[in-house]
């Protein structure tokens, strides 16, 4: 009953469930990038991305994650908080756009006010999920990675 | 007492944590995470939420004990206090900060101070409730059996 909806979400799924080789496929050529500035968080979405054979750097705010940038490296996605000192998610998802960063954002937040979501979902996201991030919401958004690619 | 024992016991004990909704779904999530290349994974990422919620903890109670509080500042810290708890599955400490958030909207002190307790109070259970739950693996290991994967059926 979920296919004909999410037919394409659920393949993917089940090529995550299905281990290693299926996985890597679909997963060992992508980059993340995990902006954080919670290390509980950084350690929990490393993990997750790791588990999926997704090499991955973390950074502790926004302001590290242009940087990162400017310094030449580039991802394939970004998954970004909203909340952070220096540079929060907003500024940094706005900056990196202007720089013509073309990374698919994924706004990764506790908030879940319309409101704060909307601000920052027009700085530049492509996707928007609420924490705690698990692989199910992972899976949707590499879905996009790998649609967009 | 012998490793089979010991593993129901340690199931049965896991399953109570479930049912009385000091844990949800994260917490399988976080157990889901780990392997042999990452067997301290779930151990690493509690203690982490352990620092975060006492220096939260500590940071909330000295903003109310101010003379004029700040329940922006407030709310900041009890808003991340709810993330990380979320982050782990301590579902009952997100739920005392989603209704402490709703106080400190009102600026209201007294309740603000009641729901800090409450708070603190859910967090010293689930504190206490996981280090057991730690305890148990470790003597299941110790005893050289195998700590079994949760089904997240209930």
């Amino acid at each position: 009953m979920l296919e004909s909806k999410n037919g394409m979400k659920d393949g993917l799924l089940n090529s995550i469930k299905a281990g290693p080789p299926a996985l890597l496929e679909l997963s060992s050529k992508i980059t993340a990038l995990v902006v954080d500035d919670n290390t509980l968080n950084q350690t929990i979405h490393h993990r997750l991305l790791d588990n999926l054979g997704i090499q991955n750097q973390v950074v502790g705010n926004g302001k590290e994650a242009v940087d990162v940038h400017c310094s030449g490296k580039n991802f394939d996605l970004i998954l970004m908080d909203m909340d952070m000192p220096v540079m929060n998610g907003i500024e940094a998802t706005r900056k990196l756009r202007s720089m013509g960063i073309r990374s698919l954002i994924a706004g990764v937040s506790a908030r879940s006010a319309e409101k704060e979501k909307q601000e920052f979902i027009e700085a530049g996201l492509d996707d928007y999920q609420e924490k705690p991030l698990t692989t199910i919401k992972l899976a949707s958004i590499l879905h996009k990675v790998k649609k967009d690619g | 007492m012998e490793v089979g024992q010991m593993q129901r016991r340690l199931a049965e004990y896991t399953k109570s944590l479930f049912m009385e909704g000091i844990l949800d779904a994260q917490f399988l999530q976080l157990q889901q995470l780990q392997d042999e290349s990452n067997p301290d994974f779930v151990v690493e990422v509690v203690t982490l939420f352990f620092d975060d919620s006492e220096k939260l903890l500590n940071d909330i109670a000295r903003a109310l004990d101010q003379q004029c509080v700040d329940f922006k500042k407030i709310d900041a810290h009890v808003h991340q206090l709810k993330g990380s708890s979320s982050s782990v599955g301590a579902q009952r400490v997100k739920n005392a900060c989603v209704a402490f958030r709703n106080f400190c909207e009102e600026q209201n002190a007294e309740g603000s101070l009641r729901c800090l307790q409450q708070v603190k109070q859910e967090y010293n259970l689930v504190k206490n409730k996981l280090e057991t739950l730690f305890r148990l693996e470790q003597q299941i290991v110790a005893a050289g059996g195998s700590v079994p994967m949760i089904e997240s059926s209930f």
